[in-house]
């Protein structure tokens, strides 16, 4: 089906062609919010914010204790992060966040969620059996890793700090901030 | 302001830790009609949310999830129409957008002769086809 003939994306078109003509917004706006969440908002912010909490444990602390407030002087775009909250993973401690209503996360940090974060299947069955799901993600987690599952809302939004790879120190900035995946700060993914 | 950094070289958009943010074009116009006019105070974004979590939620209490896989997409899930279902509603309910011209306006939009000139000057980057 092209995109012109499909039924929501006419739907789509009719609203955006009545707020424009009501004066509400242009279609530049809507280009512009599109534009940021495509192209500027996205899990690299996640990434440099858990890469230098590798390196810097001031930061690091900081990051833990209140999550908004060491985000602050980053200045990202997105919203959605009114009160982060950043949980860490340990050897013994496995982290995995979900809004099990509908789709909350911190755009700020990660952009917006990927298609399974939305799904029903995703939404419900991380709360009932984590180890199992995590296990679909191709997280095997020892029997005395210890699972939090950690609920987002309109309140509190959360991210996982992974554990830091054993080379933390020598890797390049660079390098680091691209070992960071926006599935390991989701907690669908462990790399340590 | 955000900047954009650089990665070996390549400048990595954020997707590049993941799939693109949209399937198609129009579950970016919905995303941007929604956002931007939370941006602009029409509604509060908790409101939308709220009318997001009703649509969702009809769904999920007709669905068993038990069986399912969390990689293999949820059957007749479709994120994005519950989206502009939760953003119809409320933009009627606020009364911001009449019933009736919607339905006029969807009408108007489904009698136009296939790749019909668009309305919108945004449009110009969307691909006609003309090939069926």
């Amino acid at each position: 089906m092209t995109e012109e003939r499909n039924p929501a994306a006419i739907r789509a078109e009719a609203i955006e062609s009545l707020l424009i003509e009501k004066g509400l917004m242009t279609a530049a706006d809507v280009d512009d919010v599109v534009e940021r969440y495509n192209e500027r908002i996205g899990p690299l912010n996640g990434a440099r914010v858990v890469a230098r909490a590798w390196r810097d444990p001031a930061f690091k602390q900081a990051l833990l204790d209140d999550g908004t407030a060491a985000i602050a002087p980053y200045e990202f775009e997105g919203g959605q992060t009114e009160k982060l909250v950043v949980v860490e993973n340990t050897p013994r401690v496995h982290n995995v966040v979900v809004c099990t209503l509908c789709s909350c996360y911190p755009w700020a940090m990660l952009g917006l969620p990927p298609r399974w974060y939305k799904d029903p299947a995703y939404r419900s069955r991380i709360v009932r059996e984590p180890r199992r799901v995590l296990a679909e993600f191709g997280v095997q987690l020892e029997p005395d890793v210890e699972v939090r599952v950690w609920d987002s809302s309109a309140e509190v939004r959360y991210l996982v700090l992974p554990q830091a790879p054993d080379d933390v120190a020598v890797l390049p900035e660079d390098e680091l901030i691209a070992r960071v995946t926006r599935d390991a700060m989701i907690g669908v993914e462990r790399f340590v | 302001m955000t900047k954009t950094y650089e990665l070996g070289g390549v400048a990595a958009p954020p997707m590049v830790n993941g799939e693109l943010v949209f399937d198609a074009p129009w579950q970016g116009r919905a995303f941007g009609i929604a956002r931007g006019l939370a941006e602009r105070g029409v509604y509060a974004w908790d409101d939308f949310r709220a009318e997001l979590i009703e649509q969702i939620g009809a769904f999920d209490r007709g669905v068993e999830t038990s069986g399912l896989d969390s990689n293999v997409p949820t059957p007749h899930f479709h994120y994005y129409d519950h989206f502009l279902r939760a953003l119809e509603t409320l933009l009627v309910a606020r009364g911001v957008l009449a019933s009736g011209e919607l339905v006029e306006r969807v009408h108007a939009f489904e009698d136009r002769p296939e790749g019909h000139d668009h309305i919108h000057s945004h449009e110009h980057d969307h691909h006609h086809h003309h090939d069926h």
